[in-house]
């Protein structure tokens, strides 16, 4: 008894804190997406609608939302494997055995992770111009026509992707290079002697081993990646033709620019729920799986 | 700035805490004088501890807020007894910072505002009705303003705001251009417009164009918009008014613009830098506002500054109307120090410092009696603003409007690109506007029958 009471005496902060500052935000948000909170009912409470679940209706209706809908899975389905490849192609480099200068690769390769988002932003943002930009520059001398990066709405969320690769993959760069060193030289040695090629020892020892760190990378990835919102923001605002808009931004205009609260809340418990469904979706595959 | 706090909490506290609070007081000070900054404040709150100064608190956004600080000393000159406290706000987060000090209950005494955002916080109950206090006033006289910048603080009869500076749109183009194009006077009316852009297009060929129109500002589709006799928003600003005849006009003009190749189909994020492109001669056109005026001086090459010059906006019959813009000030209600608050109102609105807030801002006056003195009377590129303003009108004041004029941005840039017709693109935008005014509608109907 005592000792319980113990336990709940140290667990009691930490429960309060995430009471107070996690739990009751959350269902007030909940609340708050059942009513149409909007500059009106700041100045007087009385302006305070119910309106039960027609934030949640309209919101389904409205093609702006789809619209975001498929922007952010767009950016989720092609962002997430790109940014994965290019972790695990850069990490696999990092620990051949014939690279050289490796700590300076691995700096270089993650210095994209810690640099200001705003500030690599901009600089993109000279590397895509139509006229001036590296890219085209690049582009121009294969004889690939000049490309209009951000003001196409064909080619900015694929703008968008490059950026958010380029800035995102080193983290998990560093992950993977740690599981790809804590796999045990012996089974490579093993294949070898079996007489399995570079391909095989690839498939069969490389990714078997390295496929708890894979799975954990993936989920936490996607996660990231259903949260688009800073690129965009800070590149195209959401432009052009509204082809870079995501479910976040949406959400960010809805509440912190028209102050529609409600409506605003709407959006992020409907993002909610469908983060939570794919996360469920990738957690099972991965314990169906993991037991082999 | 602590300082100051000592300095009130010295005078407040009369008992044997006094000293303790002289104390750190002197400490502070101290401290503060070490920065030449707070001196100033320290001075004035040090040598009379006794008397009690009515601290005014005021916010001031970008530019404005680093300048208007400079103002503060001769006016506390003036009025002994009266501390102006001047915060800065970045203009990116000023509207959540008001909204979220209207919330807080913890709103300034006196405040600069983006004349756009008066309707705003007028339905949010923060700000002082204004009418008695100017009619009361010797130093400020209703009809020496602009009428049109004055009405955008006028709401349901009640004065909410003073102008304080003005910001119109207009045209800025190159002279040398134009006159290559075989013309040598800017456009008064669209069609002498159109047959310049359509010459000049002729003469520049595909890479180049004769106005900038950034699809990502809503700016210079709603002054086109402004220029017919049709209002934006009807029935007491509950109801879209896009499908009238007026502005289907003003968007097929604009739409047409882009059609026929004279303005090119951006935003400003693919234009890195429109002074440089404006000194290449990538367009003739520009629609923009005072601003410009200074960083035009400023950032044009030296070859290039007898090249260029400002214009009236032309409307579609003859000179047009364009958009009453600028910055307001006003009182909130919740102040309790609002007399002392007016007096530094009063003091920013007289046509002497309104002519020394130009000279440091570049900001045009709201005020005739100060256009017609000193600099700003014989400054060449603000005679065209001079004679703007005589026909400035302010966009419809619910506070709805800075939503709407977004979607109308959104919804022309798909007309632009041909995915919708010009009568399609004014339906889309009707049934926009009126989803955004439902609670408005319900709340006047509501009013009006409870």
């Amino acid at each position: 008894m005592t000792r319980r009471r113990a336990a709940w005496v140290f667990v009691g902060p930490a429960l309060a804190v995430i009471g107070v500052f996690f739990f009751l935000p959350v269902v007030a948000a909940l609340g708050l997406s059942f009513t149409d909170f909007d500059i009106y009912a700041l100045a007087n409470l009385a302006n305070l609608r119910f309106v039960g679940l027609r934030n949640y209706i309209e919101l389904l209706q409205r093609a702006e939302f789809w619209n975001a809908l498929g922007n952010t899975l767009y950016f989720v389905l092609v962002g997430v494997p790109l940014s994965i490849g290019a972790s695990l192609g850069t990490a696999l480099l990092l620990n051949a055995r014939a690279a050289r200068f490796k700590a300076f690769f691995r700096t270089a390769l993650f210095a994209p992770v810690v640099t200001t988002l705003v500030a690599a932003a901009v600089v993109w943002r000279y590397l895509f111009n139509t006229r001036y930009g590296w890219l085209n520059y690049a582009l121009g001398a294969l004889g690939v026509p000049a490309i209009d990066w951000l003001g196409d709405p064909h080619f900015s969320m694929p703008a968008i992707i490059v950026f958010a690769v380029w800035k995102n993959f080193g983290y998990n760069m560093v992950i993977l290079l740690a599981g790809l060193q804590a796999i045990p030289e012996e089974l490579y040695e093993a294949a070898r002697i079996d007489g399995a090629s570079a391909w095989r020892r690839f498939v069969h020892v490389t990714l078997p081993m390295l496929a708890p760190m894979l799975s954990m990378v993936a989920i936490l990835t996607v996660a990231g990646y259903f949260q688009l919102f800073a690129e965009p923001y800070v590149m195209t605002q959401g432009g052009p033709l509204q082809s870079t808009v995501s479910v976040l931004y949406l959400m960010y205009e809805e509440g912190f620019k028209w102050w529609n609260l409600g409506s605003a809340s709407a959006v992020a418990f409907v993002l909610f729920a469908l983060m939570f469904a794919v996360t469920g979706a990738q957690l099972s595959l991965v314990r169906r799986r993991g037991p082999r | 700035m602590a300082c100051d706090r000592g300095g009130v909490g010295a005078a407040r506290d009369q008992d044997g805490r006094t000293l303790t609070f002289r104390l750190t007081h002197v400490l502070r000070c101290w401290l503060a004088g070490l920065a030449a900054f707070g001196c100033i404040v320290c001075v004035a709150a040090c040598g009379s501890p006794a008397s009690q100064p009515t601290v005014v608190r005021f916010w001031a956004m970008g530019r404005e807020g680093e300048v208007v600080a400079q103002l503060v000393p001769e006016f506390e000159r003036g009025h002994p007894g009266i501390q102006v406290v001047v915060q800065d706000l970045p203009w990116s987060a000023a509207h959540e910072k008001l909204l979220t000090a209207f919330a807080g209950d913890a709103t300034p005494d006196a405040c600069q505002l983006g004349n756009t955002w008066v309707p705003e916080l007028v339905a949010l109950h923060a700000l002082e009705p204004l009418d008695a206090r100017v009619k009361g006033s010797t130093a400020i006289e209703s009809g020496d303003y602009f009428s049109g910048i004055w009405d955008t603080n006028v709401i349901d009869g009640r004065l909410y705001g003073l102008p304080w500076y003005v910001d119109t749109r207009l045209l800025f183009y190159r002279r040398d251009l134009l006159a290559q194009a075989g013309f040598d006077a800017p456009p008064r009316s669209w069609d002498d417009w159109q047959r310049m852009l359509a010459a000049i297009k002729a003469h520049a060929g595909p890479d180049r164009y004769g106005v900038l129109l950034p699809l990502n500002e809503f700016e210079p589709l709603l002054v086109l918009a402004l220029q017919q006799p049709d209002p934006l928003l009807v029935d007491d600003g509950t109801r879209g008014n896009f499908e009238s005849a007026g502005f289907k006009r003003t968007l097929a003009f604009y739409v047409g613009m882009f059609r026929r190749g004279y303005a090119p189909p951006l935003t400003n994020a693919e234009i890195s830098n429109v002074w440089n492109e404006f000194a290449r001669g990538y367009f003739v056109f520009y629609i923009t506002g005072p601003w410009n005026i200074g960083e035009f001086k400023r950032r044009l090459p030296a070859a290039l500054q007898q090249s260029w010059m400002t214009a009236p906006l032309p409307g579609p019959d003859g000179p047009g109307a364009s958009i009453a813009g600028g910055s307001s000030l006003v009182l909130f209600a919740r102040s309790r120090v609002k007399d002392a608050a007016w007096q530094w109102l009063e003091y920013l609105s007289r046509p002497e410092v309104q002519a020394r807030f130009h000279e440091l801002t570049g900001d045009l006056p709201p005020r005739r009696t100060t256009w017609n003195q000193g600099a700003l009377a014989a400054d060449p590129y603000a005679r065209a603003f001079r004679d703007q303003l005589e026909r400035v009108k302010p966009a419809p004041n619910v506070p709805e409007w800075e939503r709407i004029a977004t979607e109308m941005r959104l919804v022309a840039e798909r007309a632009v690109d041909g995915r919708l017709t010009v009568d399609q693109a004014a339906a889309e935008l009707d049934a926009r506007a009126d989803r955004i005014l439902e609670k408005r509608r319900s709340l006047l109907a509501r009013r009006a029958n409870p």
